[in-house]
């Protein structure tokens, strides 16, 4: 790397490098909050999200008023108590449902009027009123979309017991794929090692930099014959290994506790994760330098690293969907393309047309990282 | 006594204000963390990237496929002819969903003989599919209910007419802008409060302040004013934002709101003050109010629904404070509940 000094300054180089991993090594151990960022916070996060984070519904409340009793509205409400889905909740009259849905004991009301027997199977169709509570608009569409999905089944039952046909013109089948059971767990914690190692790389680097500043060590360091790029790679090797450390944590806590599938390899795991470490750490290198103050460093850190690579990143939000100057913005975001080799490694397999496109991009913003870092850095006081 | 709170607090500030860098992440982030959410943050689908495979070059299937294509929830990107190209567009993430007719659809639909449609959906984004999957059961039903109408058969037995309440059209800013107001109070309160003690212990001043003429209680009032300040400041400005620039429909009591919003910031500064009071250093302070933070925003319900966690974690929500405002900041909004019932 040093590739203008002549071999002896080298050798002499690299055992100022060792000092300094060295001592960065001794503030890792005398401060452990930087070893609970790197190994206690994976750990954290994934138990947080993986068991905090579900948008998976199931046992959702759901008031039924049949006004009516009869055969039909019995078989009707038996569909939704054999349901997994729901857990239906009788009501008298509309007033009390309507009541618990302000309350928000339940989140969808379902009513069945009085005619309800007698115009079913006749030509007008009889009419089922549901009500869904839409504050949660996600919540509210998944709802009425498992509604949809017991009607019809029950729709079906129906035509058959009374042997006729359902006249239904179109049919739909459909086959999901890569996750067949739409768990949204083995969605999420993929996704989650990347905002995780963005913590790790980013917030941990930006911190103790900004640190040498504040404390005026680096006035000190500075003094010393290190060179930059020693100083750098002094800050860098030991939080690369602390970062890869936790990579690998969250990678086996996905595996074997999660049980999310892994079916693409490890080692293109392994390979984009150095990558993208690597751009998180130079990131956290260029927010300290720039900042000089572990507040804002700090600061600075979360949010034009976390926030991004939380909302931004197609973890938990569906890029395609923002608008397009969001989507635009996106590209900027390093743990976008981290998010969607992560979540083609584990659930689909190694998939080149997507994995090389991103870890091409991951490497060229390392790149830009360290060039901006070893720039900006201070060779001087000001 | 209130003489010397002032002048802590006005000391507090300059700490704050003087810098410029400070400054700006005082009043940068919280704007654009509210755009970005406001924008980002949504379970809706606009434009998701599909394909059709239509073998069956009839008015029928065509039909079908313009339902699909013209919804604002899909975007046609690609148009298949043979089999093989469905898995790489899956794989490679090009598209989403395919939607494939096959030969016989429209000499199906004319027997009257059930018509399939086969629907292949990219499962990576467990939610995004499952959204997805209700876009296109609603467009079938849709073009069956059309079909059935202009063909004269019968109707299907009986038919659901869905409506949602208090957020008739199901949008998710509505749902998520609100939530901004709890987010963004939480994560500037507690970072400036959380590091207003540990930043004199780790410059030292603090035993300077200890030897002032100042009791303990009044450098705690000190410490905690100009969180207080700041947040409502804050909530304010999102609560502005929300109204005038995301017109999300505020149709509660502003006093109820404001209530809420005061008695949420007591409670936040309560917990910034005691992590800064057990970190030592700076770095630690950040971290605690880290790991304050993200499980408060996780496990109040902000994004993901707290029904849909295991029993034992939705017990633990119980314990946050954020939980209880977003319940208010939500009900105020969206259903204009009064003050009375969020007394709990």
């Amino acid at each position: 790397m040093n590739t203008n000094s002549s071999p002896a300054s080298r050798r002499f180089g690299r055992q100022r490098l060792k000092g300094l991993i060295g001592k960065e090594f001794l503030q890792i151990r005398r401060d452990p909050s930087s070893l609970a960022i790197a190994f206690l916070m994976p750990v954290f996060l994934l138990l947080l999200f993986g068991y905090g984070v579900s948008l998976d519904a199931r046992h959702i409340p759901v008031g039924l008023i049949v006004e009516k009793p009869t055969p039909e509205a019995a078989s009707f409400t038996a569909a939704f108590e054999h349901s997994a889905y729901f857990e239906p909740m009788p009501f008298a009259d509309m007033r009390a449902a309507e009541q618990a849905l302000q309350l928000r004991t339940i989140n969808a009301i379902i009513r069945l009027r009085g005619n309800f027997s007698r115009t079913l199977f006749s030509p007008r169709s009889a009419p089922i009123q549901v009500i869904v509570d839409g504050v949660d608009a996600n919540t509210a569409r998944l709802i009425s979309g498992y509604i949809q999905g017991v009607w019809n089944q029950w729709l079906i039952h129906q035509a058959e017991a009374r042997g006729r046909a359902l006249d239904r013109p179109v049919v739909l089948e459909y086959r999901i794929w890569f996750n067949s059971a739409v768990r949204s767990r083995n969605f999420l914690v993929p996704g989650l090692i990347a905002v995780i190692m963005t913590l790790i790389g980013a917030l941990l680097t930006a911190m103790v930099v900004a640190r040498e500043w504040e404390r005026g060590t680096m006035e000190a360091l500075i003094a010393t014959p290190v060179s930059v790029l020693e100083v750098l790679l002094g800050k860098l090797i030991p939080y690369y290994i602390l970062g890869m450390g936790g990579m690998l944590l969250s990678i086996a806590m996905a595996v074997f506790l999660f049980k999310v599938p892994l079916v693409g390899s490890f080692w293109v795991l392994l390979v984009a994760g150095t990558l993208f470490l690597l751009v998180a750490l130079g990131m956290g290198l260029v927010i300290s330098i720039v900042a000089k103050n572990q507040f804002v460093a700090g600061q600075a850190a979360i949010i034009v690293t976390f926030l991004p690579a939380f909302i931004l990143s197609g973890f938990i939000f569906d890029i395609d969907s923002m608008p397009p100057a969001i989507q635009a913005f996106t590209y900027l975001v390093a743990a976008r393309y981290f998010v969607a080799i992560l979540q083609t490694v584990f659930l689909a397999g190694n998939v080149w047309g997507v994995i090389l496109p991103n870890l091409a991009v991951l490497l060229f913003m390392a790149v830009l990282f360290f060039a901006l870092a070893a720039r900006r850095a201070p060779r001087r006081l000001e | 006594m209130w003489n010397r709170i002032i002048a802590l607090l006005i000391k507090e500030f300059l700490a704050l204000i003087k810098d410029k860098k400070s400054r700006f992440v005082l009043i940068g982030p919280p704007i654009i963390q509210l755009l970005v959410f406001g924008y980002a943050a949504t379970f809706d689908l606009n434009r998701i990237p599909i394909a059709v495979y239509n073998e069956d070059r009839s008015l029928a299937s065509r039909d079908l496929a313009a339902a699909f294509t013209g919804a604002p929830a899909f975007e046609e990107v690609a148009r298949i002819d043979h089999h093989e190209q469905i898995a790489p567009l899956i794989d490679n993430k090009k598209v989403l969903l395919v939607l494939h007719i096959g030969q016989h659809f429209s000499r199906n639909l004319l027997k009257r003989e059930p018509a399939a449609v086969q629907v292949l959906i990219d499962g990576r984004d467990s939610n995004t599919a499952l959204l997805a999957l209700n876009y296109v059961q609603t467009i079938v039903a849709a073009f069956n209910l059309d079909w059935a109408q202009t063909h004269h058969l019968a109707l299907p037995p009986a038919q659901l007419k869905i409506r949602a309440w208090f957020n008739p059209n199901l949008e998710s800013q509505w749902f998520v802008v609100p939530g901004i107001v709890g987010l963004l109070t939480l994560v500037v309160t507690i970072t400036v409060t959380a590091l207003s003690i540990a930043r004199e212990r780790e410059q030292g001043t603090f035993d300077q302040l200890l030897v002032t003429p100042l009791t303990p209680v009044e450098i705690l009032i000190g410490k905690a004013l100009p969180g207080f300040v700041i947040g409502l400041i804050e909530a304010s400005f999102i609560v502005v934002m929300a109204v005038a620039w995301f017109k999300v429909p505020l149709l509660g009591s502003l006093t109820a709101l404001y209530l809420g919003i005061v008695l949420y910031l007591f409670a936040i500064i309560g917990i910034g003050l005691m992590i800064s009071s057990l970190a030592v250093t700076q770095q630690q302070g950040l971290l605690g109010a880290f790991l304050f933070i993200v499980p408060a925003v996780i496990l109040s319900g902000f994004a993901t629904p707290i029904a849909n966690m295991p029993p034992l974690v939705q017990d633990l929500t119980l314990i946050n404070p954020m939980r209880y405002f977003m319940i208010i900041v939500r009900s105020v909004f969206l259903e204009g509940v009064p003050a009375k019932p969020l007394i709990p």
